[in-house]
């Protein structure tokens, strides 16, 4: 389990691991041909990716361009409602025809030389396909044995549940449910629970860091409480909160899973520089909270669904944010901010209020993106050496509490498991 | 169809825009919610959102009270990365003008500078404002940056 994995050849030898993985190596995050391998085995085979929620294409012939790893996507409802994923490539030359971010269309037709596919990906049309008749005589054309069915779109298998669509290039994927996993699916259902999403808007932002990081930042329930403020003096999310850390059986999702207590109370945890006793807002609306009766508890639950997406719930504020790879040290950062079709005009002022406390400006995780960009920046120069996830040892298990960096640990465990194939 | 207003106005107005620019660029947090009514609007938003309609924006307040409360994030709550910004205003454009009240859109650029690095274009978008005459002055009722820049790089802390 400890021998160092065969992809050492790959980083120059550096890539050793010790204590299980409980201490990663810095060339984990700075090795092009290492990204180049992850994208291949996490996002384009045998893994879901999230392309977007069905409130985004509500009409036939909606669509939204997006990303699955490195690659341009089309998330569209065709004319029958259906809803497709293809890939935004012509069949033809390449090119990557789709170029608004969203819209509303009868077919998709490439202007290099106009190709056209019906929205479930279907070659349709192909110009001069017979030829060109010039005095009588037929001139050029496809093949005759030119197949419209061999010569479609790339299509993805896609998977909706909750009103939330994935997407996979790998049409031998298992299901999604099994996936995700029953322990962690819970946690998606409780969120995604049948009632209609409404779309409050997006926000996006570019981290100069690894995409792992992102993962990690959200199964890290180590630096809520130290970092962000906000956090422990509010008592949202503070060390003495009921926790629980939950994983699928293969360690690569994971739950947090939080209940609000102690806001002010000054105990071991308040203990640290972070916690403002005295501070108290000019204006408390941002902290508006009120109990959701789908909560069932929990006033925060954050969601690793590995590779592509974190889905929030911070008190009243819910979102998806997904991760979107663009070479070893960057990665695109996106949110959609949504409610729910019964919510009064009172609570989504609420949910808007209070994702002033998320995004690339929030006062709770604007600071999570800047302490990733200084941990890429060591990365870069330091690759032999690594980091130490050992808070609660170096096993990888659930726990009910949350001085734990286990779900790191579970993820390299899955990581390793997965590169070294 | 442009909006009349007097040279006084005028001056006070561009007087306004100028001292906001330097106020935000000089880092003067206690001074910056200053310039707003105490229930002024104030937002930060994505272009996209705007124009599609969504109500969602990167920064979202609507108090004076809100501003403060910023003010005091940037300096003890967030933690950041130093950098300096740096506003170019153009010109206010006169959308409206009635007695005490002025529509203005005016477009921006900020310059972002990290320590020990290159100067890059942060944020570029235009800002809708609507500015009041009070006891104290021309304030803003409301200001909305409307961005266009595509991508947040990485963060951002300050206020534009």
């Amino acid at each position: 389990m400890n021998a160092p994995i065969p992809l050492a050849e790959l980083t120059a030898g550096s890539m050793n691991w010790e204590r299980g993985t409980s201490r990663i190596p810095f060339a984990v995050y700075n090795d092009p041909a290492l990204h180049k391998l992850e994208l291949q085995r996490f996002f384009y085979e045998k893994h879901w990716c999230y392309v977007g929620l069905e409130a985004e294409i509500p009409n036939p012939g909606d669509y939204k361009r997006t990303e699955i790893g490195e690659r341009s996507v089309i998330l569209v409802r065709a004319l029958d409602g259906v809803i497709h994923v293809v890939e935004n490539a012509c069949a033809h030359r390449g090119v990557a025809f789709c170029r608004a971010r969203h819209g509303n269309v009868q077919a998709f037709v490439c202007p290099y030389h106009q190709w056209n596919y019906a929205l479930d990906g279907r070659l349709r049309g192909v110009p001069m396909r017979h030829g060109v008749k010039r005095e009588g005589v037929v001139q050029g054309g496809m093949p005759a044995d030119f197949n419209f069915a061999d010569h479609g779109l790339t299509r993805l298998k896609v998977a909706v549940r909750g009103g939330v669509v994935f997407a996979s290039f790998d049409h031998d994927v298992e299901s999604f449910e099994d996936f995700v996993g029953p322990d962690v699916l819970r946690y998606f259902d409780r969120l995604f629970d049948g009632r209609k999403l409404t779309i409050l808007g997006y926000n996006r932002q570019r981290i100069p860091g690894n995409w792992k990081l992102m993962q990690e930042n959200i199964k890290d329930p180590y630096h809520p409480g130290l970092l962000h403020t906000w956090f422990v003096t509010f008592g949202l999310w503070r060390a003495d909160n009921r926790a629980q850390m939950v994983m699928d059986r293969h360690h690569r999702h994971a739950a947090m899973i939080s209940t609000r207590g102690n806001a002010g109370a000054v105990s071991e945890v308040s203990r640290v520089s972070s916690f403002k006793q005295t501070m108290n807002l000019h204006d408390p609306r941002f902290l508006d909270i009120v109990p959701e009766a789908w909560w069932n508890g929990p006033t925060a639950v954050m969601t690793t669904l590995f590779p592509s997406v974190i889905l929030q719930q911070q008190v009243n504020s819910v979102s998806t944010r997904q991760i979107v790879p663009d070479g070893h040290g960057h990665f695109d950062f996106v949110w959609t901010h949504f409610g729910f079709e019964d919510d009064t005009p009172e609570m989504t002022q609420r949910r808007l209020r209070q994702a002033n406390l998320f995004g690339p400006a929030g006062f709770v995780s604007a600071d999570d993106g800047e302490v990733i960009e200084f941990s890429q920046q060591t990365f870069d120069a330091k690759p032999a050496h690594r980091t130490l996830v050992e808070l609660g040892g170096d096993e990888v298990a659930n726990t009910d509490h949350m001085v734990t960096e286990t779900l790191i640990r579970g993820m390299y465990r899955y990581w390793r498991e997965v590169m070294a194939r | 169809m442009t909006a009349a207003i007097g040279f006084e106005d005028w001056q006070a107005l561009t007087q306004l825009y100028a001292d906001y620019a330097h106020v935000v660029d000089a880092g003067l947090w206690e001074q910056w919610p200053e310039f707003f009514t105490d229930d002024c609007i104030y937002r930060v938003q994505p272009r996209e959102n705007f124009e599609r309609g969504f109500p969602l924006a990167t920064l979202s307040f609507e108090s004076k009270g809100m501003l403060k409360d910023r003010a005091y994030g940037i300096r003890e709550t967030l933690f950041h990365d130093p950098y300096y910004q740096r506003h170019v205003v153009g010109l206010p454009r006169l959308l409206r003008a009635d007695e005490g009240r002025f529509e203005v859109e005016a477009n921006y650029a900020v310059f972002r500078t990290k320590l020990s690095q290159i100067t890059t274009v942060y944020n570029v978008g235009r800002s809708l404002d609507v500015v009041v005459r009070t006891a104290e002055g021309l304030r803003f009722a409301r200001r909305e940056f409307i961005y266009d820049s595509e991508m947040i790089p990485n963060s951002m802390i300050y206020p534009l």
